[in-house]
């Protein structure tokens, strides 16, 4: 299982929202392959009859009242926004 | 005339009680001493003025968010980024009277082991500035050991707390998951993150720890904590003393740092521990796979949040999508990107089984191994980091030398235990961290144990080359 190809890099950077440079596939293509081929170790172990720890604590469930609380103003919300109008956050055209 | 240097948190707490100095006065000294030295060490990202209080100066790692100053994680992608709140821990410091001295320099969104991936270039080891501090929260700790900060904020994913610690030669805490609340911090891995103290001494280092745990209804992992007890024993009668061979005879732990863990051992001995042989051989030999695993599969999660329309950066383009791409390229330094491909990759169809899901279960062993342990003793110990701080540049070009430099401190991190390091002596003159594990919620067996050490030990925290 070890190492990953351009087209995977490419792939993989694809679903991420990552846009790459030429030079940058072929740095990531080898890095990742030596990281790869490092944590495939997991698949060493006989793990049949163990179950998966997702969280480290066993709590399930937490619950809160479901009361209105203090909340931002909508200039605090916008404070950190690159581009706003409106009352709305504005983006390119999809 | 106030040593930041060699004062301790308690001993300040106690000047501005006793008005023998003002809390003012205390701030401006820091201040003083960071103007002094921070050009040369780059431990704060970003110096603040006094916002007044009753209480000490504080310095805070930049991942945690503070209210109306910057909070850039170490990424170019946060550079303009000024919170509208403050995460849970701030407001519990600034609700104690502690004062923001400045945000401390961080691996960029805390992924790595020197600082060296900052987007605002490194922080340098006040013990030899040719020296990384380690990482991620390598900020923090140079802050406190050299003298610019009585004490500080970091957070853990993997040992970015403990690791930094053990290199500059301080006391710091990784809390048991579940006991600080993660509430307005820059997420990383959610399953593993955690906020801690970083301080001169163990006793500084519970009470900080006092100031930030117990549960936040803002984060529904936190749990309540048991009291915290300030320690003032110097005995270890009755502890038992767990010492796995796996993480103390392991190839590439230098020897000058088992010489001075060994010390340390022994020590604990005659002040009446009990010290046996144990064995944690899975998780070791599994812990940092597993880690490099699940840590960037919800890394990618996380960092999704990054998209341009917000907050922080954005870069041109014409559409959506390539304003979002293109501002992810920008924005993203190389670490992030690697762990989000990583992350992606092992969570992506095909794939997830293989992976994400089986490091899932290596999981399940390293908690089980580790809950083995702790029947037969109450704590662990192990060195922190297998070398003393290494040289800035050393490990930058190979991110695999440098995950490996995590080895002994992310096992227990994978179980969401609780770590704390002490420094235990020197070796080529640099400090060698000691690392105590205990069980989930076993804080004040670890302060307990850390503070008798650390008395019996007289270790001298100021960097020798800055002592008067």
């Amino acid at each position: 299982m070890a190492g990953i190809s351009r087209d995977e890099v490419l792939h993989v950077a694809r679903l991420a929202r990552l846009e790459l440079t030429d030079e940058e596939v072929g740095k990531f293509q080898e890095q990742l392959s030596d990281i790869i081929e490092a944590i495939s170790k997991v698949s060493e172990l006989d793990l049949s009859d163990v179950p998966p720890t997702a969280h480290p604590l066993e709590i399930a469930n937490t619950w809160a009242e479901d009361e209105p609380g203090p909340c931002l103003s909508a200039a605090e919300a916008f404070a950190n926004a690159p581009d706003r109008e409106d009352g709305y956050f504005k983006v390119p055209p999809a | 005339m106030i040593d930041t240097l060699t004062l301790t948190a308690e001993e300040a707490w106690r000047l501005v009680d006793a008005r023998e100095v003002s809390g003012a006065e205390l701030f401006a000294a820091y201040r003083a001493a960071i103007d002094e030295r921070d050009d040369e060490l780059h431990a704060f990202l970003h110096v603040a003025d006094d916002p007044g209080g009753d209480g000490l100066p504080i310095a805070i790692k930049d991942v945690i968010g503070t209210q109306g100053v910057p909070t850039t994680a170490g990424s170019k992608i946060l550079e303009s980024y000024v919170p509208v709140f403050d995460a849970t821990v701030a407001a519990r410091c600034k609700s104690h009277g502690l004062r923001l001295l400045g945000k401390t320099n961080t691996d960029e969104f805390a992924m790595g082991s020197s600082t060296e991936n900052s987007a605002f270039g490194p922080s340098r080891n006040p013990w030899d500035p040719t020296r990384v501090p380690g990482g991620s929260g390598g900020g923090s700790a140079a802050a406190v050991s050299g003298g610019l900060a009585p004490w500080a904020l970091g957070s853990d994913t993997g040992g970015s707390i403990k690791q930094p610690s053990a290199l500059c030669g301080n006391v710091g805490l990784r809390p048991t998951y579940g006991t600080v609340s993660r509430y307005g911090v820059v997420a990383f891995a959610s399953s593993l993150d955690q906020v801690g103290p970083v301080a001169k001494t163990v006793r500084d280092c519970a009470f900080l720890y006092s100031i930030i745990a117990g549960r936040d209804e803002n984060d529904s992992t936190t749990v309540d904590v048991p009291a915290v007890e300030l320690p003032d024993a110097e005995d270890l009668k009755g502890l038992r003393i767990g010492v796995p061979k796996e993480m103390n005879e392991r190839e590439g732990i230098e020897p000058g740092v088992t010489a001075a863990v060994l010390e340390a051992i022994e020590l604990a001995e005659s002040l009446g521990a009990e010290v046996g042989e144990c064995s944690l051989p899975r998780s070791v030999e599994y812990g940092v796979a597993c880690y490099y695993l699940v840590a960037p599969a919800e890394a990618s999660s996380n960092l999704g949040r990054y998209d341009g329309v917000r907050y922080g950066l954005r870069s041109d383009g014409e559409d959506f999508r390539t304003m979002l791409m293109n501002t992810r390229h920008d924005g993203f330094g190389d670490e992030p990107k690697r762990r989000i491909m990583i992350g992606t990759y092992a969570l992506s169809s095909g794939y997830y089984d293989a992976y994400y899901g089986t490091a899932q279960k290596v999981r399940t062993v390293i908690r089980r191994e580790h809950a083995a342990v702790f029947e037969s003793f109450d704590v662990i110990v192990s060195p922190t980091s297998p070398t003393v701080a290494f040289k800035i540049g050393e490990k930058a070009d190979n991110p695999l030398a440098m995950y490996l430099n995590d080895l002994l401190t992310i096992p227990s991190c994978m179980a969401g235990l609780p770590g704390l390091n002490i420094p235990c002596g020197l070796s080529e003159g640099l400090p060698v961290g000691l690392q105590l594990i205990g069980p989930q919620f076993s804080e004040n067996i670890l302060f307990r144990t850390g503070h008798a050490l650390e008395r019996a030990l007289g270790f001298d925290g100021v960097p020798a080359r800055l002592r008067s």
